[in-house]
């Protein structure tokens, strides 16, 4: 059928195709899901932390990774079982399974057991002829009877090729048996020709890049419909911890590589310099090396190598030499670097060349964050830096402000307006902020109407302003109702200008599902700062606005009706059959510990400084756009220096917040006598003396496997027909009051910095002081684990026994129940934390919850429940059906 | 070359239309379905369609006569969920030798039948091998995500007995088809090249996806285009698409394999889609004229009906195809 003239070309598919042609310049092959190449990669899936180990991949498939390579191959973790879970879980993620999986071991057995739960079409990396032709044939056969694509390495039972004859001597006989012999498809074979590092000061190092990039044009020319490939970093191995001069010399071997036919490779992105903006003299000494044009050139460049250094990182005190450059390059890198120290005078300075105070602005300053938009584009900034970035430009502008009104020149052209909100009765906008500085930064005009927006707000002032955007946010699930009810008000306001949502309980599901449908302009559903100024600019620019709203349209369309399909499947029990399988504990044996003190209790004024060490610092750094677990993200290799930065700032001010004493602590809980009713979903608890109240919980109904449970609150607490009496808590801490003073006064400062720095470091001083509180009620109030004693690092791990889940999070996602709480403890009249009218806590760093001290009692997700359970749960609150659905809503189930 | 292929090159060939919809006109009762040999059998076995090529060989023989008479070339046996993984429903994993070569058998009578009486009209016999009811690459709990019900492995194992069986009763194609979970369908195809390899022979294969809505996906994730790709290390005698949909939704999805495919191309939608009673009403008539626009557009060389066509739409359809010329591959 096939015509041996005809080009063709290799073609690979995740859930979508991809197809090597020659508009495919260069294939990059994304590696940092690979144990051997990845310390923190090896680290997540030794833990067993495939959430984050997914996160991984899915980064690099955001971030252009046109295939990715998982490779786990460490002696401390079974490769096949590890590779086997990795790809299943893998494969549940449409955003990450789009693209093509290469299958990256040694071992045949992974390789075999890679292939073997992947339905597209993969690559193998890789087989060699180092053991011989037998096996080298015996696994190619397979390989294409799993109809994979194969990397070959430049390699035989002699050894590696490390010149150019050898590797097109191996090339060409692996070539030959692959095609003659086992009859697989050559545009199938892809030839690793062995990349490596030149300028190590050997000799005989001196052709390697000149040598694969001849190599491979041989191969391009000579072994018709194959592909190239290579790991490009270990070019540049001999200049590690320079990474000028590395990025520089990427650049030009790939330059050269791709010219001579490598059409595919493993290259970091952000090591990579533009080919055309490498320094003419660096350029020069390096193409030296890389094509071995001088006898000195290995000499020349490390000469030079060392005044390209200065990234600044060794130095001790600050260094103030760039302070001699000229004006420009002064206000860029103080925008760049976040340097807020020379900005006045600079700005100044600029001032008195100008005609008219607006050019500074437009000329020096745009200048400036233009260059930091566009190294947060590539991901070469992080987001802590930018908000730091932007405090320098505040700085500036407020300067140059009065000149510019005494000059009535008016106000310089934004890029576009958007409003910008936290809906109705929520109080969270860390994440807001963050985005809102972020779009200030690229020249957007924002409209900030703070928390706790009511829609008529949103609305009036969208039309008042004529802005061009709408960006909500949330936090707790009561929200994204809010959230509906907004798109529908635009709706019938006839709005058609975008509608943006983020927020922590916010999701593409829902938003598709739920949002987009009610709305006739773009929803767009964004939840990563980073994300924001593209999306904007994408809908807002007129060159790409039509296009890419009619290609989110589609994209959400396709979206819900998948997720529609996929939310069919689920089994669920009737809630009867649910309770009968609840999960049943021995109330014979099990040990009831009868609390040391029954009652309420208050804590006025708790002593912050008790509550540092209980900190759990990994959300503080995922509020920040920062992933990874500390402390092991101070050394990430991507994110690790901006962490150490980012960790220091709040340390300093962890300070002086204590010091100074800038937020008040205050706790109330309670314990009292608990028995589930017969109804088994509901607890009885007495307090106050003989009052009586009952916490309704929620029971999960998705059928299980045979064995595991339904799970309910109610299930850890004893039946009243056992006879026994048992016991369960209340509480409510803050760590809220006098976040906002704070907060506001650096806002006022044009400090959004440390603004959204106090709040983030007071939500993580609430959740400390429930951990806190919670180990102070097990050892001493309640005591029932006197003896306990843990670390803190086992108490982030939950390794104590009980539990204490909030309303509002997955065991109990009903955020009614807080009403009890409230009504109970009397919260609000005791510490003065309140609830609005979705039920959020003010002030915002306020943690609430319930106490179970069963040694079974453990954290579950309700899941989805069905509309028999929503009805009883009324009916058992006495509140209308349809409150309770709205209440619900995020977990009922869709018939 | 066989003779499949050279037929191929030459005119639309007809594979036959849907059996179920067939059978359910018997209206067969539990007694009926057991016949004698299992009258006993632990389980209830109504519903258990394959199983009526033991019990009830000559309805089903006349359901394959009643297709060749109509104008297929091709019949495919009764034979979608003869494997061990999906009898286990019915506790008939030991049978799965006898369903699949008495399928294969009775199908192959009827078609040396017709060849017969008519040979410038040779019949073949297709073994159709079914998604199984279990996906290699999802998870039916949600829970768990990374959970399988089914390995590839345990797929190919049951796949291999199952071609070993048809090919044995005397099928001269096997069709893959309704293939939701691709990976499903790479382990049935592995297990055929290796019978192919033991047997020393070449057994012509269709393969025949299903785009399972409007996404235009299968059920497992994949566009049309990354299907093709994944199964392309396969020489198929065809690729193509049926079920699901009815064939005005298919034809998007044809003219991607149409354009991108070495081979050749299929389709045997459903007639329409189902109304609110899961009945398929769309006439002969109607399901014609929609199938003329697969052949205006040259998009297809096989063409046949999943569920609800009867031999009336199939008769409408060869009609049609007659006077049309098949893609060129």
């Amino acid at each position: 059928m096939s015509n041996q003239n005809e080009k063709r070309f290799l073609k690979l598919s995740g859930l979508e195709p991809m197809i090597v042609n020659e508009n495919m310049n260069f294939i990059n092959v994304g590696e940092r899901t690979n144990v051997a190449g990845s310390k923190r990669f090896l680290r997540l899936v030794k833990e067993e932390k495939f959430d984050e180990a997914l996160d991984v991949a899915r980064h690099q498939v955001e971030g252009g990774a046109q295939i990715i390579d998982i490779n786990m191959d460490d002696g401390l973790i079974d490769g096949k079982e590890a590779m086997v879970r990795y790809l299943n879980l893998l494969m549940a993620e449409p955003d990450i399974a789009r693209v093509p999986i290469m299958i990256d071991s040694s071992k045949w057995e992974i390789i075999e057991a890679g292939l073997q739960v992947v339905q597209g079409k993969c690559v193998v990396n890789s087989i060699s002829l180092k053991e011989g032709k037998e096996k080298f044939v015996r696994d190619a056969k397979l390989i294409k009877r799993y109809g994979a694509a194969v990397i070959v390495m430049a390699f035989d039972d002699v050894g590696q090729a490390d010149n150019y004859d050898r590797r097109i001597e191996i090339a060409e006989r692996s070539y030959r048996i692959l095609v003659d012999e086992v009859n697989f498809a050559p545009e199938d074979i892809i030839f690793d020709l062995n990349i490596f590092p030149v300028a190590t000061g050997m000799d005989e190092h001196k052709l390697n890049a000149i040598d694969f990039i001849e190599a491979t044009r041989w191969v391009r020319e000579n072994l018709p419909h194959c592909s190239v490939s290579g790991g490009v970093s270990n070019v540049s191995f001999s200049f590690r911890g320079n990474n000028p001069v590395r990025e520089a010399m990427h650049s030009v071997f790939l330059y050269h590589a791709i010219k001579a036919g490598m059409n595919m490779g493993i290259v970091n992105p952000t090591m990579l310099e533009v080919y055309d903006d490498i320094p003419k003299d660096l350029l020069e000494r390096v193409e030296d090396v890389v094509l071995n044009r001088r006898e000195d050139a290995t000499e020349r460049l490390l000469d030079f190598a060392e005044t390209v250094k200065g990234d600044g990182k060794k130095q001790t005190g600050p260094d103030l030499s760039w302070r001699e450059d000229e004006l420009q390059d002064r206000i860029t890198r103080a925008l760049v670097k976040g340097i807020d120290q020379f900005i006045v005078e600079d700005v100044e300075e600029a001032r008195l060349t100008k005609d008219r105070p607006i050019q500074v602005i437009e000329d020096n300053l745009m200048t400036g964050m233009n260059v930091v938009g566009d190294l947060f584009g590539e991901g070469k900034m992080f987001l802590p830096q930018v908000v730091k970035s932007a405090r320098v430009m505040k700085k500036a502008v407020a300067y140059l402000l009065p000149f510019i009104e005494a000059e009535k020149s008016g106000k310089q052209e934004a890029a576009g307006k958007i409003l910008m909100a936290t809906v109705k009765g929520d109080v969270h906008d860390i994440g807001k902020n963050i985005v809102s500085v972020v779009l200030a930064c690229n020249n957007y005009e924002i409209v900030d109407l703070g928390v706790m927006v009511p829609p008529e707000k949103i609305i009036e002032t969208a039309i008042q302003e004529n802005v061009d955007a709408i960006g909500l946010s949330g936090l707790i699930t009561p929200s994204l109702d809010e959230m509906v009810y907004i798109a529908k008000e635009m709706k019938r306001k006839n709005f058609e200008i975008p509608l943006l949502i983020g927020g922590a309980t916010t999701s593409k599901a829902h938003t598709a599902v739920k949002i987009d449908p009610e709305y006739n302009g773009s929803v767009v559903h964004v939840n990563d700062a980073s994300r924001a100024v593209t999306v904007v600019g994408d809908l807002l620019k007129e060159e790409t606005k039509e296009k890419y709203i009619s290609d989110l349209k589609s994209d959400y369309d396709a979206f819900r009706i998948q997720f529609l399909k996929r939310t069919k499947k689920k089994d669920y029990l009737t809630l009867e059959n649910a309770r009968k399988n609840k999960y049943q504990i021995d109330w014979e044996t099990s040990p009831i510990i009868t609390p040391k003190k029954l009652g309420i209790q208050v804590i006025e004024n708790q002593d912050l400084r008790e509550l540092v060490e209980f900190i759990d610092w990994t959300p503080f750094f995922r509020s920040w756009d920062l992933h990874g677990k500390y402390p092991a993200i101070l050394t990430d290799e991507v994110v690790g220096e901006q962490a150490t930065e980012l960790f220091a700032d709040a340390k300093e001010m962890l300070n002086q917040l204590l010091d100074e004493k800038w937020l008040t602590a205050k706790a109330i809980f309670g314990l009292f006598e608990a028995n589930t009713l017969e109804n088994d979903d509901d607890i009885e608890i007495t307090y106050d003396g003989d009052k009586k109240a009952i916490f309704r919980t929620l029971r999960q109904q998705l059928k299980k496997h045979a064995g595991k449970p339904n799970f309910a609150l109610s299930d850890y607490i004893a039946p009243k027909a056992s006879g026994k009496k048992d016991y369960m808590g209340a509480f409510c801490v803050t760590t809220g009051f006098g976040t906002e003073i704070k907060a506001k006064e650096f806002q006022d400062n044009l400090d959004d910095y440390n603004s959204i720095m106090i709040k983030a470091l007071a939500d993580r001083l609430a959740e400390a002081y429930a951990e806190f509180l919670h180990k102070r009620v097990r050892l001493q109030d309640w005591g029932y684990a006197a003896n306990e004693g843990l670390s803190n690092e086992e108490l982030i791990k939950e390794t104590y026994k009980g539990i204490r889940p909030a309303p509002g999070y997955p065991a109990c996602p009903d955020h009614l129940e807080k009403l009890t709480i409230w009504e109970v403890l009397q919260v609000k009249e005791r510490i003065g934390v309140e609830l609005t009218e979705s039920i959020a806590m003010w002030p915002a760093s306020s943690v609430s919850g319930y106490y179970f001290g069963n040694e079974e009692a453990r954290y579950f997700g309700l899941g989805k429940i069905k509309n028999d359970q929503v009805k009883d749960f009324a009916d058992r609150k006495d509140i209308e059906l349809s409150l309770a659905e709205k209440w619900l809503s995020p977990n009922i189930a869709s018939n | 070359m066989t003779k499949i292929q050279d037929l191929l090159k030459k005119r639309i060939l007809i594979l036959d239309g849907a059996m179920g919809t067939m059978i359910q006109r018997h209206k067969f009762s539990e007694e009926d379905y057991r016949g004698e040999r299992f009258k006993d059998w632990k389980q209830p076995l109504q519903g258990n369609n394959d199983l009526l090529s033991i019990t009830q060989p000559e309805a089903i023989k006349e359901i394959h006569a009643l297709y060749f008479e109509a104008g297929a070339d091709i019949a495919e046996t009764n034979t979608f969920s003869s494997t061990t993984i999906a009898m286990e429903d019915y506790g008939m994993e030991d049978l799965v030798y006898d369903l699949n070569y008495q399928s294969a058998k009775i199908a192959r009578e009827v078609a040396d039948e017709f060849t017969a009486k008519n040979p410038d009209k040779p019949r073949f016999v297709a073994g159709s091998i079914g998604p199984t009811n279990r996906t290699a690459s999802m998870s039916p709990d949600v829970n768990d995500p990374g959970y399988r019900a089914v390995t590839f492995d345990g797929l190919r194992v049951a796949y291999k007995q199952q071609t070993e069986a048809l090919l044995d009763g005397g099928a001269d194609i096997l069709l893959v088809e309704t293939v939701f979970d691709t990976l499903n369908a790479k382990a049935a195809l592995f297990a055929i090249q290796e019978v192919n390899e033991e047997r020393n022979i070449n057994t012509p294969i269709m393969v025949s996806g299903t785009i399972t809505d409007a996404s235009g996906r299968t059920l497992s994730g994949q566009t049309a285009e990354a299907f093709l790709v994944s199964i392309s290390h396969i020489p198929m005698l065809s690729v193509g698409f049926n079920c699901a949909l009815g064939a005005n939704q298919l034809t998007p999805h044809l003219e991607v394999l149409a354009k991108n495919a070495e081979f050749n191309v299929s389709a045997h939608p459903n007639a329409g889609l189902p109304n609110a009673f899961g009945e398929y009403d769309e006439s002969p008539e109607q399901m014609a004229a929609q199938i003329k626009e697969f052949l205006d557009k040259k998009l297809i060389n096989i063409i046949g009906g999943c569920c609800g066509t009867t031999p009336e739409h199939i008769k409408a359809i060869a009609d049609m195809a007659a006077e049309y010329q098949p893609r060129v591959v």
